[in-house]
């Protein structure tokens, strides 16, 4: 069976696609091209390399879509295109921040309930200002901000609580009290998004803290209970909600 | 298996026949090389790398300044504003605090001599270097030693 003909990327950005469908990237990126040909092409040529985001992958004459989603392009730093996909299993990924809650002790090391297939480790050392005389107080059941250091399908996922520089920069045992609770990944990644509405409408309200992690789930703490239970409601349900039903329910809180 | 005393020659010759045997079972690929073409595209599985997300730990309205500060450090660092408040910063400390910083070190030390001076009664009179006025007589001087005198430039 022949494969389908492509169709370039570009056409396609902000549109559904479906897992199978090929891409096919512009002629300057094309592997057959001579290198001479490429320093001579006048206009855009590329200074960086493509990123091939989640849900795509490289094949041959182009890029092949591996989950179903809305194609997103962001054209600086050497171009990207990666599918925007919704799901609740979260896989572990290099370099993200999680929030993990601790099952267990196992000598040196931690074992933290990630969401992932496996358990996450822990070292001990990996807290800032450490030491083999000073170790961090953590028990199980603790919440823990880090992110992963080792996260491939082969091995187990390992995580740290400090940076490259050796700081923590916010990341460690999350503190006492406070509300976690589970939401799907797409929500997440909009929470995060540089200018959220729903962040800067929430922060309106009362003061309150967040911590988000990219594996669906999220701690929030404000003074009160009742503060803390409507924060979170409104986290779980603005997910459904349209830009207007979600001001309308903001109002009326801050009405009361 | 070396032996003494073997000749050079023969040495070869078993090296030779060694490197056959090994060579014969060592399995290589019958394909052509095939020409490693230089890729453009990188394989990216996080979505921090495509994405401009911020940071994961988040406090509002003062909960936790901790977090209010690094929130600011972070989310910056992305937009390079941290050169502007560095130069802020140097600007205050010069101007305005040295200046209400020096009035009241003069008053401090002032204090401490004073103290000091009530309880012992002094005869030198060339004890203090910071005393610039003339010292002629020793009441004026016992005054001008109970107060410390800015040193003039």
């Amino acid at each position: 069976m022949a494969a389908e003909r492509g169709t370039a990327a570009e056409a396609l950005v902000g549109q559904v696609v479906l897992p199978g469908d090929l891409l096919l990237l512009p002629a300057h990126y094309d592997e057959d091209a001579e290198g001479e040909r490429l320093r001579l092409s006048a206009g855009a040529a590329p200074q960086g390399r493509l990123l091939c985001g989640p849900g795509l992958r490289r094949s041959g004459a182009g890029l092949l879509v591996t989950k179903c989603g809305l194609l997103r392009h962001r054209p600086a730093g050497g171009g990207a295109y990666w599918v925007d996909s919704q799901q609740k299993r979260y896989v572990p990924v290099k370099g993200d921040h999680v929030i993990g809650i601790v099952t267990a002790k196992a000598g040196d090391v931690f074992r933290l309930d990630v969401g992932g297939s496996e358990p996450a480790s822990l070292s001990y050392l990996a807290f800032e200002g450490a030491t083999k005389r000073n170790r961090p107080n953590v028990q199980v059941g603790d919440l823990i901000y880090g992110q992963f250091v080792v996260a491939n399908k082969d091995m187990e996922p390992e995580m740290v609580c400090i940076d490259s520089s050796g700081k923590s920069s916010g990341m460690g045992i999350i503190g006492q009290d406070g509300f976690l609770f589970k939401v799907s990944l797409g929500l997440i990644r909009k929470l995060l998004a540089p200018k959220c509405e729903i962040i800067q409408e929430l922060s309106q309200l009362y003061p309150f803290e967040l911590v988000l992690g990219m594996n669906g789930r999220i701690w929030v703490k404000a003074k009160t209970v009742q503060q803390t239970l409507i924060v979170v409601n409104i986290l779980e349900a603005c997910e459904y909600m349209t830009a207007e039903q979600r001001k309308q329910a903001l109002a009326k809180l801050s009405g009361n | 298996f070396m032996q003494r005393g073997l000749d050079s020659q023969t040495k070869k010759q078993l090296e030779e026949e060694e490197k056959k045997i090994i060579s014969e079972e060592h399995w290589y690929l019958d394909v052509p090389d095939l020409k490693e073409k230089e890729s453009y595209i990188i394989e990216e599985r996080s979505f921090l790398r495509c994405e401009d997300l911020v940071y994961g730990r988040m406090s509002f309205k003062g909960f936790n300044p901790e977090i209010e500060k690094l929130m600011i450090q972070m989310n910056s660092k992305c937009k390079e504003e941290e050169i502007e408040e560095d130069d802020k910063m140097e600007a205050d400390v010069s101007d305005e605090e040295m200046a209400r910083r020096y009035e009241t070190l003069v008053g401090t030390i002032g204090k401490k001599f004073l103290r000091k001076r009530d309880q012992r009664v002094l005869k030198d009179d060339d004890e203090d270097d910071e005393v610039e006025e003339g010292n002629s007589n020793t009441r004026p001087s016992k005054r001008a030693k109970k107060m410390f005198l800015k040193p003039q430039d």
